[in-house]
C-alpha cells in the first residue's frame, strides 16, 4: 500500500514544529509496510488533489498567511474543495487552519479571505488583548473511546464556528477556538482543522492512525487495517502531559 | 559631569536621596542574596533599585564615560559580549557588564547598581548590556547607547515574543528611532536584518563570514528568513547556518551587504577552536578563538566589528578573542568525580543544530544528556524539538553511543528521538537532570567527555543540585 501525502505551503507556514506531523504520518505508515510519498506544495503551484490521499497545512507568520491567502484563492481553493467532497483527509494547522474558514479579519481590521473549507470565521481582537498561548486538553466526543488531544496553542486571532462546522473536540484545559465556548478546531467529512500544535500527531499517535487508515480507507476499500504499532514513549509523553494538565484544572 | 576622584567611594553631596536609596539597597540585596545562598542575585537589585528610583538606570549609565554597547539577537548574545568585554579590557577599559546573563530591563539595571560607587559613580567607563529580545525598547530609551548591534534573528520562544516579523519592526524602530544608537552593527548575512535598516542615515557597521566553503549549504528545514520582503523565495550562494549566508533576491535586486568586517578562511580545530583571518580595510589578521562552531566565528566578527567602531586597537581584538573563556553553560566544561561534562546550552532549532553539527565534527563515539524543561526561561512552547534537526543524531550511526533524555518533557525528547530514526535501545529517559547525568557517566568510556544539552532552566537546576555536591562553584562566582 502506498499514502500520498501533500504538504502544502511546507516552506512558508512551518513555525511551530509543523513538520512533526508530516514525519510522524510518513514513519507510522513506514512502520506498516506502507510507502508515502511527501510532495511540497508550493506557491503557485496547482493542487491535482486526485494525486493525493491526505492534504497538510501548517501555521505560519501574519506576513506568510498573506502571502498563503492570495494563493490558496488563485491556485488552490478549487482543489481542496473538491478534496474536502471526495472524502480526501485534509488536517490544517494553526494558519492553515483559519484561511480553510471563510475569513481572517486582522488586528488591524484588514481582511484575508479564506476558501470556506469549513463553517468559521476568525477574528482578531486586536493586540491588547492577550494572544491564546499554553498547553491544551481536548476532548474528542465523535471518537467512539472520547479519546483526548493534547497540544499546544498560540493564537491572537478568536476563531467562531458557524452552523455547518462541527468542533474537532471540547476544551477541557486552554483555550480553543475562542477561549469562550470550549470549542477548539472544526471537522467536516475527513477535512480537520485545529489550532494544537507541539507538534500535534506525534503525542496524540491515535489521531495520527486516524488520519492514516481514512486515507487508506478512501484509496484500498473499508477493509484496509493498519497494524498496531508499540506506542509506549507517546503514551508517556501524552499522559505526562494530561496528568498536568488535570492537575491545573 | 566627571567629577575629580570619581571613584574614591566619597559620598557626592549633589546625590539624589533618592538615587542614593536605590544604589544602596541594590547593592545591600545583591551582597545580602548571595550571603544567603539565595542565588546570584543578578535580577533582584534591579528590580529593587528600580522601584525606588525609576529613572536609576537612565541616570548612572548616563555617566558612562565612553558610553554604552548593547548586543542583541536570538542566539550569541553571552558570548559575544564576553568577547567584547575581553577586547574592552585587552584596550584598557573597565566595562560594566551583566555578565551573568540577566538580560532583561531589571537585569541591566542590576548590573549598573551594583557597579556603582556610594558616590553615584560608576565603577567602570563603558556599558555593556545584552539585551532580551523583547526588552530592546525598553533598554534602548533609557541607557541610549552609543553602539547596538544585531546578532542573528531566528525563531525562539514564539510563545513569549511572539512573531519573528514583529520582533524584527520592534528592534527597527527602537534602534532606528531618535533614542537609538549613532552605530549599529549588523550581521549581513541574516536577509532578515539587513530589511531592518532601511534608508536610516545611521552609521551602520556591517559583518559577515567571507568564506563559502564553511557552513552547511544548504538551507535546514528550520529556515526563518527565506522570503525577501518583496515575497519572492531568496536565493542562496553559501549557507553557513540557519538561514545566514550569502543570500539576495533574483526579482527586487535586494542582497547581501558587502561586510566592513568579515572572517575568512575558516579553520576548525576541533573542540579547541577556530582559526580565520578578520578583515577590514584590505587589510587580514590571523586570529585565533578557542571555542569550536561556526557560529562562534560569527560572533567573533560582531566583536571585532563593534571593537573597531569603538576605535579599539587591533592587539585588542586578538588578544580578547584569544582569551575568552566559556559562558555559563554555553560550552562550559566541568568535572564530574573526574569525568569532563561539556555543558551546551540549547534554546532553539538553529542553536541546537550548529551545537549538534559541531559534535558530530569530533571524532569517536559522544554519550549525550539532554535536558529539555518547558518553564516560561525555556520557553513553555517545545515544538521547536521537530524543527531542529536531531535526524543528524540518527545518521551519525556508531558516533552516537547513547542518549539519555531528560527534563520536564524528557519524554517529548525521547519520541522526536524515535521518529529521527534513532534506535530505540540506545536512548533512555531519566527525568531528573542529574539521575540522567550520572547515568550518563555510567554509560561513557572513561577518556570521554559526557556531552549535556540543557535548557535555561535545567541547566540552572542541574548547577544549582551539582554545586549542593561542591561539583561546580556558583553562576556568579563565574
Amino acid at each position: 500500500m502506498e499514502v500520498r501525502i501533500a504538504h502544502l505551503y511546507a516552506d512558508l507556514m512551518n513555525i511551530y514544529g509543523d513538520r512533526g506531523n508530516i514525519i510522524v504520518l510518513t514513519r507510522r505508515a513506514q512502520w506498516r509496510g506502507i510507502s508515502v510519498i511527501v510532495t511540497p506544495i508550493g506557491l503557485g503551484d496547482a493542487l491535482e488533489w486526485r494525486q493525493f490521499d491526505l492534504i497538510f497545512v501548517g501555521g505560519g507568520q501574519d506576513r506568510q498567511q498573506a502571502l498563503m491567502a492570495r494563493d490558496l484563492a488563485t491556485t488552490k481553493s478549487d482543489g481542496l474543495l473538491a478534496a474536502r467532497d471526495d472524502g480526501r483527509v485534509i488536517l490544517a494547522v494553526c494558519g492553515g487552519y483559519q484561511l480553510l474558514g471563510r475569513f481572517y479579519r486582522g488586528a488591524d481590521g484588514e481582511e484575508l479571505p479564506g476558501i470556506g473549507l469549513f463553517d468559521l470565521q476568525t477574528t482578531h481582537p486586536g493586540t491588547r488583548l492577550a494572544r491564546c498561548t499554553g498547553d491544551v486538553l481536548v476532548r474528542c466526543d465523535w471518537h467512539p473511546r472520547r479519546r483526548g488531544l493534547v497540544g499546544f496553542e498560540n493564537h491572537g486571532g478568536r476563531t467562531y464556528l458557524g452552523p455547518e462546522a462541527q468542533s474537532l473536540g471540547t476544551v477541557v484545559v486552554g483555550h480553543g477556538n475562542n477561549g469562550a465556548d470550549r470549542t477548539e478546531g472544526a471537522r467536516m467529512a475527513n477535512a480537520y482543522g485545529t489550532y494544537l500544535h507541539g507538534s500535534l500527531l506525534p503525542k496524540n499517535p491515535w489521531f495520527a492512525d486516524h488520519l492514516l487508515i481514512e486515507a487508506l480507507r478512501r484509496r484500498y476499500g473499508p477493509a484496509a487495517l493498519l497494524a498496531p504499532l508499540d506506542n509506549s514513549l507517546e503514551a508517556a509523553a501524552h499522559d505526562a502531559m494530561e496528568a498536568r494538565l488535570l492537575a491545573r484544572r | 559631569m566627571q567629577g575629580q576622584g570619581a571613584h574614591t567611594g566619597a559620598l557626592s553631596p549633589s546625590l539624589a536621596p533618592r538615587l542614593l536609596a536605590a544604589i544602596v539597597a541594590g547593592r545591600l540585596s545583591r551582597d545580602a542574596s548571595r550571603l544567603l545562598g539565595r542565588g546570584s542575585g543578578t535580577t533582584f537589585p534591579g528590580v529593587l533599585a528600580q522601584r525606588i528610583a525609576p529613572d536609576v538606570l537612565a541616570r548612572l549609565s548616563a555617566q558612562l564615560d565612553q558610553g554604552s554597547i548593547l548586543v542583541a539577537g536570538t542566539n550569541g548574545k553571552t558570548t559575544t559580549s564576553r568577547m567584547l568585554a575581553g577586547m574592552l579590557r585587552c584596550a584598557g577599559h573597565r566595562p560594566v557588564h551583566n555578565r551573568a546573563g540577566a538580560n532583561m530591563l531589571a537585569g541591566v539595571t542590576g548590573a549598573v547598581v551594583t557597579h556603582t560607587a556610594l558616590n553615584g559613580r560608576p565603577v567602570g567607563d563603558v556599558g555593556l548590556f545584552e539585551v532580551d529580545e523583547a526588552s530592546v525598547p525598553a533598554v534602548v530609551q533609557r541607557v541610549r547607547p552609543r553602539v547596538a548591534i544585531l546578532l542573528n534573528l531566528f525563531r525562539d520562544q514564539l510563545d513569549r515574543y511572539g512573531e519573528l516579523d514583529r520582533l524584527a519592526a520592534l528592534w527597527s524602530e527602537s534602534l532606528f528611532g531618535p533614542d537609538g544608537p549613532k552605530t549599529v552593527v549588523l550581521n549581513a548575512d541574516d536577509p532578515g536584518l539587513a530589511a531592518l535598516a532601511g534608508d536610516s542615515d545611521r552609521r551602520i557597521v556591517w559583518y559577515g563570514l567571507d568564506d563559502r566553503e564553511a557552513g552547511t549549504g544548504v538551507l535546514p528545514h528550520a529556515a526563518d528568513a527565506t522570503y525577501c520582503p518583496c515575497g519572492n523565495a531568496l536565493s542562496y550562494d553559501a549557507v553557513h547556518y540557519g538561514h545566514l549566508g550569502h543570500w539576495r533576491c533574483a526579482s527586487c535586486g535586494r542582497g547581501r551587504p558587502t561586510p566592513d568586517v568579515a572572517a575568512a578562511n575558516i579553520r576548525g580545530d576541533g573542540m579547541h577552536g577556530t582559526r580565520f583571518e578578520l578583515r577590514w580595510d584590505g587589510h587580514a589578521l590571523d586570529a585565533f578563538l578557542p571555542l569550536p562552531g561556526l557560529y562562534n566565528v560569527s560572533n567573533a566578527t560582531a566583536a571585532a566589528a563593534t571593537a573597531r567602531a569603538m576605535g579599539l586597537p587591533d592587539s585588542a581584538v586578538l588578544s580578547g578573542l584569544r582569551s575568552v573563556t566559556a559562558a555559563f553553560g554555553r560550552l562550559e566544561r566541568i568535572r564530574i568525580r573526574e569525568r569532563e561534562v561539556v555543558l551546551w546550552l540549547v534554546k532553539n532549532p538553529a542553536g541546537f543544530n550548529e551545537a549538534l553539527r559541531t559534535l558530530l565534527q569530533q571524532p569517536g563515539s559522544k554519550t549525550l544528556v539532554i535536558i529539555i524543561n518547558d518553564r516560561i526561561a525555556d520557553g513553555c512552547d517545545v515544538s521547536w524539538l521537530w524543527d531542529a534537526d536531531l535526524e543528524m543524531l540518527a545518521s551519525a550511526g556508531d558516533d552516537i553511543a547513547q542518549v539519555v533524555c531528560a527534563g520536564a518533557r524528557a519524554y517529548d525528547v525521547a519520541v522526536r528521538l524515535k521518529y529521527a530514526g534513532f534506535p530505540a535501545e540506545r536512548q533512555s529517559v531519566r527525568i531528573q537532570p542529574l539521575d540522567a547525568v550520572l547515568q550518563g557517566l555510567r554509560l561513557t568510556r572513561d577518556d570521554k567527555p559526557l556531552y549535556v544539552f540543557p535548557t535555561y532552566t535545567a541547566m540552572l537546576e542541574l548547577r544549582e543540585q551539582l554545586r549542593r555536591r561542591g561539583w561546580v562553584g556558583r553562576v556568579w562566582e563565574d
